[in-house]
């Protein structure tokens, strides 16, 4: 997680290094944003309300549907920042990929900053 | 070989009470100690008889199916369905069916039910003649009362009112004959039958009471009336024979074992027959004191007996039960418990009767009060608390008449959980005590109905006892200090109903400011609190310092996905989008602009229940291209995404039908333009039919209005989907402007005290007072909000905007419509489809797995290349 400051270039880290996938203006927090990655991948991107930055992978795992870049964010009492599938709401941690209904199932997470 | 040294126990009929032996077995925790093999004689595994009727009600064969999928599977019993078994061979210890498979036992479980008895009179073989025992007899009645006019129900007993129903509800005019002199005469007193059967013939049902059937009158072989002993005669096309049932004991006679004098196979305390190897439980058997019993309970209090024994565990005896029933027959809820008639010696009857609303409520007690049994017809809401006080032998603690006396004249709104003894029995059907559902909340720690109906099988029969259930477990939960958590997520302790009133009241209009200022958890707020207070600030939008555009400022962050892009996801993350069509009424200029919207942008059309067309398949960046021309064309959105007003279906009206009364067309349609765009706790149907013939199935809706030839008649709670409900009428006869003032009224005090996603049916069962305080409120102004409530919706009409043309006319909210924020206009490679009866449907497959997308992509690129 890193803290947004000021209006800068949201980067992933991909394989093939970091690349940018928009303003950090593009992002509402609570909302996400879904990216298009230079080998074909998708990815979900979003901020929550303390400015924290993240990034996953943007299928939904029990559907295989790309869409977890429209569920919204929330976070659990501990504080766990998680993405529900606007599907069927299955929540996924957004630091981990850890799915909080499943154990069983992760998505792949992403290095997010500004650049 | 294992299964050779396993015992055999061979269980022939596999319905309710065969089931339940099953079920037992398993409970025992021996069921792999026995190789356990099921002979049925029906095409389809035990299911629920004594709902057979609810499959006129639109119940399938597979909803009524008891037990969980794999049930057999699991413990390992064999089942053989088709498999009726046509002889006993006590000395071999076998059994054969009728195609000749042999089955050798150690022990012999009869359970083989009962078969309806047909009176013996001439013409009772024709066609159109039918008993009411199975599925296969329903699917027979169905098939053969289609374009018949009459059907007529020999027998108006628990059954044949059932079948009644049935008939009446194919839409045959229907008779019910009744030989004794009332109608139900084994649970019911004179009075109790009259009450009955004037609510029935109410309801459009001849009934003939104190009259035999003589013979069915037969033309070409089929039935087409019959005759009475009184020499009367009627004409029909189809008779239900429901004149009681005969234990099914044939096979039991043909091997010798011992049988009643009146039939049903003999058995001891332990179910046991004259062959100790052979057991006969349910309507089959003939227990110890001497009754045939032909209800499901102490079907099911023999088949644990049995169970019990063959696991070697102390064994319950079985040496009678309660005939205590409660049904619902036509609509008209009718309950027998205990002493009903009164036979004690010394007993008195406590009598309230009123012929004119139908209801009828006998109490029987000692001289001192105690509750010895009852009747209670058209209103029996009471039958949960009295029914386990019945026979404890306590006086009860209000004088009885106050229990018989209508709410409002003195009498208490109910018992309450505390009355009753812990050793009252509270679920009949599985015996279960007040005593064990505390238990199941004190010592097993569970905190909901669902977890003490699977601790307990309490409130898993007939499910009358539920009220009485959920009551008992709150007590005990609030007894024991358990805080009951009313709160509608982790992040707030209030229920929807508190957070409207503190958004109203102090004027807040952001999730943050609600959460920070009364939230119990600080954090982001989570999946169902920000949805939840978006519908609230929504609603209140005119009263607060918040847009009326549910996409402005932090209100876009609070949507569910649907409402964020105005559209339905789908599976394959593709959206529908749907037109509002007010009242189903479309010009054929409109239907070719959605057909060629349809046609240019590839979606699927379908017609909705809602009269309008819902077209599938758009990516969200074609939203907007879509919406462009179909604002153009003068359509505007028809919230089919939202918690809010979906459609106001009617019928064609007085127009141009020549039954109409008044011009349903025309008031749907101001409905719709009415309350188009209200943010609700759900959604929200409505529809007008023009007559009461009730086209537009307005019964079935949130708020439902039916034409009289003096106004309007409004419904209000009703529903359709998984748990249907009809509306109840809420005032009748009302103007045009009478009827818009209630419902205004109504849908504001819905929208500020429900809770989330509780549709109207469910919060009108659901808030204290139920439909009365409704009335109270929203006609009679109780509580002095109505000027408040009209005002607000006043407010809404005031400022109701097309959401999407509002859309499409701010650069701000559109530029979330783009598949990548990083690559606008390229087009999302995972929504694909294929071809599908000349439409396309969502192509899976590349959802399978991430590779399986890449693929594609690569596919395509050397395809280009």
């Amino acid at each position: 997680m890193t803290t947004v400051t000021a209006t800068a270039r949201v980067e992933l880290q991909t394989p093939e290094g970091w690349v940018a996938v928009c303003d950090r203006d593009r992002l509402t927090p609570g909302r996400g944003v879904a990216v298009l990655l230079p080998d074909g991948s998708q990815a979900a991107v979003f901020t929550d309300r303390q400015g924290g930055l993240y990034a996953v992978a943007n299928r939904d795992p029990f559907t295989g549907a790309y869409v977890l870049s429209r569920g919204l964010l929330g976070s659990t009492p501990e504080g766990r920042v998680y993405i529900a599938s606007p599907l069927l709401k299955q929540r996924f941690d957004l630091s981990t990929g850890e799915c909080l209904d499943d154990p069983a199932v992760s998505i792949a997470v992403h290095s997010a900053r500004l650049g | 070989m294992t299964t050779t040294t396993k015992p055999t126990v061979v269980l022939v009929g596999y319905g309710m009470v065969g089931h339940r032996f099953l079920e037992a077995l398993a409970d025992t925790g021996t069921a792999d100690r026995f190789r356990v093999v099921v002979l049925a004689e029906e095409p389809r595994p035990a299911y629920d008889r004594v709902a057979l009727t609810s499959y006129f009600s639109g119940k399938t064969p597979e909803d009524l199916l008891l037990g969980e999928p794999g049930f057999l599977d699991t413990h390992g019993f064999e089942l053989h369905l088709n498999s009726p078994v046509a002889e006993i061979d006590r000395a071999g210890r076998t059994v054969t069916t009728a195609a000749g498979h042999t089955v050798a036992y150690d022990t012999l479980v009869l359970a083989t039910g009962s078969y309806p008895f047909v009176p013996p009179v001439d013409g009772k073989d024709a066609d159109g003649c039918f008993v009411y025992r199975t599925i296969e007899d329903l699917h027979a009645i169905e098939a053969y009362a289609a374009g018949r006019k009459v059907g007529a129900v020999v027998g108006g007993g628990l059954l044949g009112l059932e079948a009644a129903g049935a008939l009446k509800g194919l839409g045959l005019e229907t008779h019910v004959v009744e030989f004794a002199p009332r109608l139900m005469p084994v649970q019911v007193d004179e009075g109790g039958g009259e009450a009955l059967r004037r609510t029935i013939e109410e309801m459009g049902v001849t009934v003939h009471t104190g009259v035999g059937t003589n013979a069915i009158v037969v033309t070409d072989g089929a039935a087409t009336g019959m005759t009475f002993t009184n020499g009367q005669r009627i004409d029909t096309d189809l008779v239900v024979f429901s004149a009681g049932v005969r234990p099914r004991d044939q096979l039991a006679r043909d091997c010798g074992l011992t049988v009643g004098e009146r039939g049903g196979i003999a058995v001891d305390a332990l179910c046991k027959t004259s062959d100790d190897a052979v057991y006969a439980i349910g309507e089959c058997a003939l227990a110890v004191d001497g009754r045939v019993y032909g209800l499901v309970a102490p079907g099911y209090e023999m088949a644990t007996t049995v169970a019990q024994q063959l696991a070697g565990q102390a064994a319950k005896e079985f040496t009678g039960a309660d005939l205590s029933t409660k049904l619902k027959l036509l609509g008209v809820d009718v309950a027998s418990f205990g002493d009903a008639f009164g036979t004690t010696p010394g007993a008195l009857d406590v009598v309230y009767s009123d012929s004119r609303s139908g209801i009828y409520k006998k109490l029987v007690v000692t001289p001192e009060g105690a509750l010895l049994g009852g009747i209670l017809i058209g209103d029996a809401e009471a039958y949960s608390s009295l029914r386990p006080l019945t026979g404890t032998g306590t006086p009860l603690p209000v004088p009885a008449e106050s229990l018989v006396l209508p709410a409002g004249l003195g009498a208490p709104v109910s018992l309450g959980s505390s009355a009753l003894p812990d050793d009252a029995v509270v679920c009949n059907c599985h015996n279960v005590t007040k005593g064990a559902v505390r238990a199941a909340v004190t010592d097993h720690q569970c905190t909901t109905v669902p977890e003490v109906k699977k601790c307990t099988k309490a409130g898993t029969g007939c499910g009358s006892c539920i009220k009485l259930l959920s009551t008992i477990v709150t007590d005990e939960l609030e007894a024991s200090g358990v805080e009951v958590d009313k709160g509608l997520c982790p992040c707030f302790a209030h229920t929807r109903a508190e957070l409207y009133e503190i958004v109203r009241v102090k004027r807040i209009a952001t999730h943050r400011q609600l959460l920070a200022e009364h939230g119990r958890l600080s954090g982001e707020g989570c999946e169902v609190c920000k949805p939840t207070v978006g519908s609230i600030i929504a609603s209140l939008a005119p009263e607060l310092p918040a847009s009326g555009h549910i996409l402005d400022g932090e209100q876009a962050a609070l949507q569910d996905t649907n409402d964020h892009f105005l559209a339905n996801i789908q599976k394959n993350g593709s959206y529908s989008v749907v037109p509002r069509i007010p009242g189903g009424e479309i010009t054929p200029e409109k239907l070719i602009v959605i057909g060629e919207v349809a046609r240019d942008f590839g979606l699927y059309t379908k017609i909705t229940g809602g009269q309008r067309i819902d077209l599938f398949g758009a990516a969200v960046d074609q939203l907007p291209l879509i919406w462009s021309r179909l604002v153009a064309a003068g359509f505007e959105s028809g919230h089919a995404y939202g918690k809010s007003l979906r459609t106001v279906k009617s019928c064609v009206g007085s127009t141009w039908c020549r039954y109409g009364v008044q011009d349903s067309v025309a008031m749907a349609i101001h409905l719709e333009l009415r309350y188009r765009g209200l943010r609700s706790p759900h959604k929200l149907k409505s529809a007008v039919s023009g007559c009461a013939r009730e086209c537009a199935e307005a019964r079935g809706k949130d708020f439902g209005v039916i034409a009289t030839s003096n106004g309007w008649n409004l419904y209000v709670g009703g529903n359709g989907g998984a748990t249907p409900r009809h509306a109840d009428l809420l005032a009748q006869d009302l103007t045009d402007e009478e009827l818009i003032r209630l419902i205004d009224r109504f849908l504001m005090f819905y929208i500020r005290t429900a809770d989330r996603l509780e549709r109207t049916s469910a919060w009108l069962e659901r808030i204290d007072g139920g439909l009365e305080h409704v009335r109270q409120v929203v006609v009679e102004d109780s509580l002095g909000i109505a000027d408040d409530l009209e005002a607000l919706m006043a407010r809404h009409v005031d400022d109701y905007q097309d959401e999407w043309a509002a859309t499409l006319a701010d650069q701000d909210r559109l530029q979330r419509f783009v598949s990548f924020v990083n690559a606008p206009g390229v087009p999302d490679p995972s929504i694909r489809f294929t071809p599908e009866r000349d439409q396309v449907k969502p192509d899976l497959g590349v959802l399978a797995t991430a590779e399986d997308l890449l693929a594609t992509l690569s596919a395509d690129l050397l395809e280009i290349r």
